[in-house]
């Protein structure tokens, strides 16, 4: 998850890709999934994404250039939790702040907080989890001006860890929110 | 661009068989200590059968719990009739009922001849004769299982149904995700969708016939409904926030859900024709992980509304809600027993998270399993076995267990992770 904003826009484009010739069914039904009630916001909730990284990837294509330090996102896109938490913890009040700055600087910038969840307990229960650390971080930013239009929440509980293992040290890097721009 | 997409498609398909032979096997970790002795002697005539009848009737009785089978080796008479079987040699050997039995080809199909024998009674419980083609010898086996435990038990068999789990390999960006339907023993295994973001909570329709599910597919969760036979499926809900932990009514028209479209994660059930959603609870908690009870009247679901996450039922028609769990502060994902008068749940206690069962009229919670790591449990359609996901190696494999605790059997995959089991309903 600490690829280069263009590096994941190539991730995400081929992996839409993937989606498009792969994720289907075993009867191979795609066209189905337009056509499934409630099934309208596919196309938009995917470009909006790869939008936004695309502008970011032409940004970062600028940094020789030294653009001023609101111009570009924040090096630090995850912050780590206690066990059972969503409270920020203080070391990383920084980093939020810097994301806000940026956010408030970039209006037509948008990111998705993406929730996880050590391991443990249930999958369910840790997607709700994951959720409310990432809904933490979306009331620190938008308490520090940034607008809610800008900022989405995607939890994947403990569906997407980081490090694998049954020990502290993976489940305290697994216990955490990334900003994906 | 035509060209790429073909590629992938084909880099897909070349992915998506290898993954197809990702059976499961079983492994007996602990037999039952009041399983009841059997003999399931080798049918006459089956050497040269692709699939070894008697012992696939033997591992369901095992893997029940109700039966220990005797050992081959210790059979030292093999009869294949009724008029073969010498009720005082078996009697010896502290059998109470034998299974004998004899194939015959006819064209491209079987003809397999079964019968039961009770050794103390000295007489005959069953016999008939079941006709099946080269591909279907496993399933004529799980029938042959099924009438076998039903007429000792008197207990309906539940070894022709299947499972439908998700398997992930990989880590970080590269994690594979993938969703299987197999036979309940964990063989014949299907791959029916794969993806490289999560797949989540597959959940049978009350006819077997489909699969509900969530897929992070769109890089947000939604919920599908994908039909087994033909493939099709569609997209039930896609709203903002968590789709979540989809559960089908026992009449097959309604899908609960958690959905956190309004705030924090609420239940909320679905009309499937009309498509439209009903919110079921409210409160200022996280509640989630909704399951129906038999007679679709009310929902068991998890709530953190006393600090940490407890099972709660909620009547749907009065909307009363009466808190379920009591014992220790982590009780979650609790599913009904098929007579609806206990709950199989997770529940944390000394030894971690264990599948554990709790009377509903004494409210006593008895630990199942002795290991950490359980999770997803999911009760056979005869209330007699719970599959679950816990570990083996650092690896995700299913466990299973008799609904007593007695007997139990781990079905680990040849590589990756396995989780989220889901027992289908009687599919016969």
């Amino acid at each position: 998850m600490q690829l280069k904003p263009y590096a994941r826009t190539l991730a995400i484009a081929l992996s839409l890709a993937f989606v498009a010739g792969c994720s289907s069914t075993g009867g191979g039904q795609d066209g189905d999934l337009t056509r499934g009630a409630g099934g309208t916001d596919r196309g938009g909730v995917s470009t909006g994404t790869a939008d936004g990284r695309g502008i970011d990837g032409v940004r970062d294509g600028r940094d020789g250039q030294r653009a001023a330090a609101d111009d570009r996102i924040p090096q630090t896109r995850t912050i780590y939790f206690e066990y059972d938490s969503d409270a920020i913890r203080n070391e990383f009040e920084p980093v939020l702040t810097a994301h806000a700055r940026f956010l408030r600087a970039n209006p037509s910038a948008s990111v998705v907080l993406q929730g996880h969840t050590d391991e443990r307990g249930t999958r369910e229960y840790n997607l709700a989890l994951g959720e409310r650390r990432a809904d933490a971080v979306e009331s620190y930013l938008n308490v520090q001006g940034v607008s809610p239009s800008q900022v989405e929440v995607v939890s994947y509980g403990e569906e997407r860890p980081a490090a694998r293992g049954q020990n502290e040290q993976a489940y305290a890097q697994n216990r955490r929110v990334v900003f994906a721009y | 661009m035509k060209h790429l997409m073909t590629a992938w498609l084909l880099g897909c398909l070349l992915l998506a068989s290898q993954l197809a032979q990702a059976n499961l096997t079983i492994e007996i970790t602990r037999g039952s200590d009041r399983a009841t002795p059997i003999a399931i002697v080798p049918f006459a005539d089956g050497d040269d059968l692709p699939q070894d009848i008697a012992q696939i009737v033997s591992d369901d009785l095992q893997r029940s719990g109700y039966f220990e089978p005797l050992e081959r080796r210790a059979m030292f008479e093999r009869p294949s009739s009724s008029e073969e079987v010498r009720y005082g040699d078996w009697s010896a050997l502290d059998v109470r009922y034998l299974v004998a039995g004899r194939i015959s080809r006819e064209g491209d199909n079987y003809n397999i001849r079964y019968e039961l024998m009770n050794i103390s009674g000295e007489r005959r419980m069953l016999g008939e004769t079941v006709t099946s083609g080269g591909q279907g010898l496993r399933d004529a086996a799980h029938y042959i299982s099924d009438q076998v435990f039903e007429a000792i038990t008197d207990i309906r068999g539940a070894f022709s149904t299947r499972i439908a789990y998700v398997t992930s390999s990989g880590i970080g960006p590269d994690t594979q995700y993938a969703l299987h339907v197999s036979d309940a023993d964990g063989r014949n295994s299907q791959q029916i969708l794969s993806s490289d973001e999560p797949i989540m909570s597959p959940a049978w329709s009350p006819d077997g016939g489909k699969l509900a599910y969530v897929s992070f597919e769109t890089e947000r969760p939604a919920i599908y409904i994908q039909d087994l036979s033909s493939g099709r499926r569609v997209r039930a809900t896609s709203f903002e926030g968590l789709n979540s932990a989809p559960a089908w009514s026992p009449d097959g028209r309604r899908l609960a859900m958690a959905l956190s479209k309004d705030g924090q994660p609420e239940i909320y059930v679905m009309d499937i024709a009309a498509r439209d959603v009903r919110r079921v609870t409210n409160d200022a908690s996280i509640d989630t992980e909704p399951a129906w009870s038999p007679d679709g009247r009310s929902l068991l679901f998890t709530s953190d509304r006393s600090g940490g996450p407890q099972i709660y039922r909620l009547e749907l028609g009065s909307g009363e809600e009466e808190r379920l769990t009591f014992t220790g502060n982590y009780n979650a994902r609790a599913r009904f027993a098929p007579d609806g008068e206990g709950i199989f749940l997770i529940h944390r206690g000394n030894s971690g998270y264990q599948v554990a069962h709790q009377d509903l009229d004494s409210g006593r919670l008895v630990a199942l399993t002795d290991i950490g790591h359980a999770e997803s449990p999911s009760v056979a359609p005869n209330g007699t076995m719970v599959i679950f996901a816990t570990q083996q190696g650092g690896n995700g494999v299913l466990g299973g267990i008799s609904a007593d605790g007695r007997a139990s059997f781990r079905l680990p995959a040849a590589r990756g992770d396995v989780r989220e089991p889901a027992w289908s309903p009687f599919l016969n």
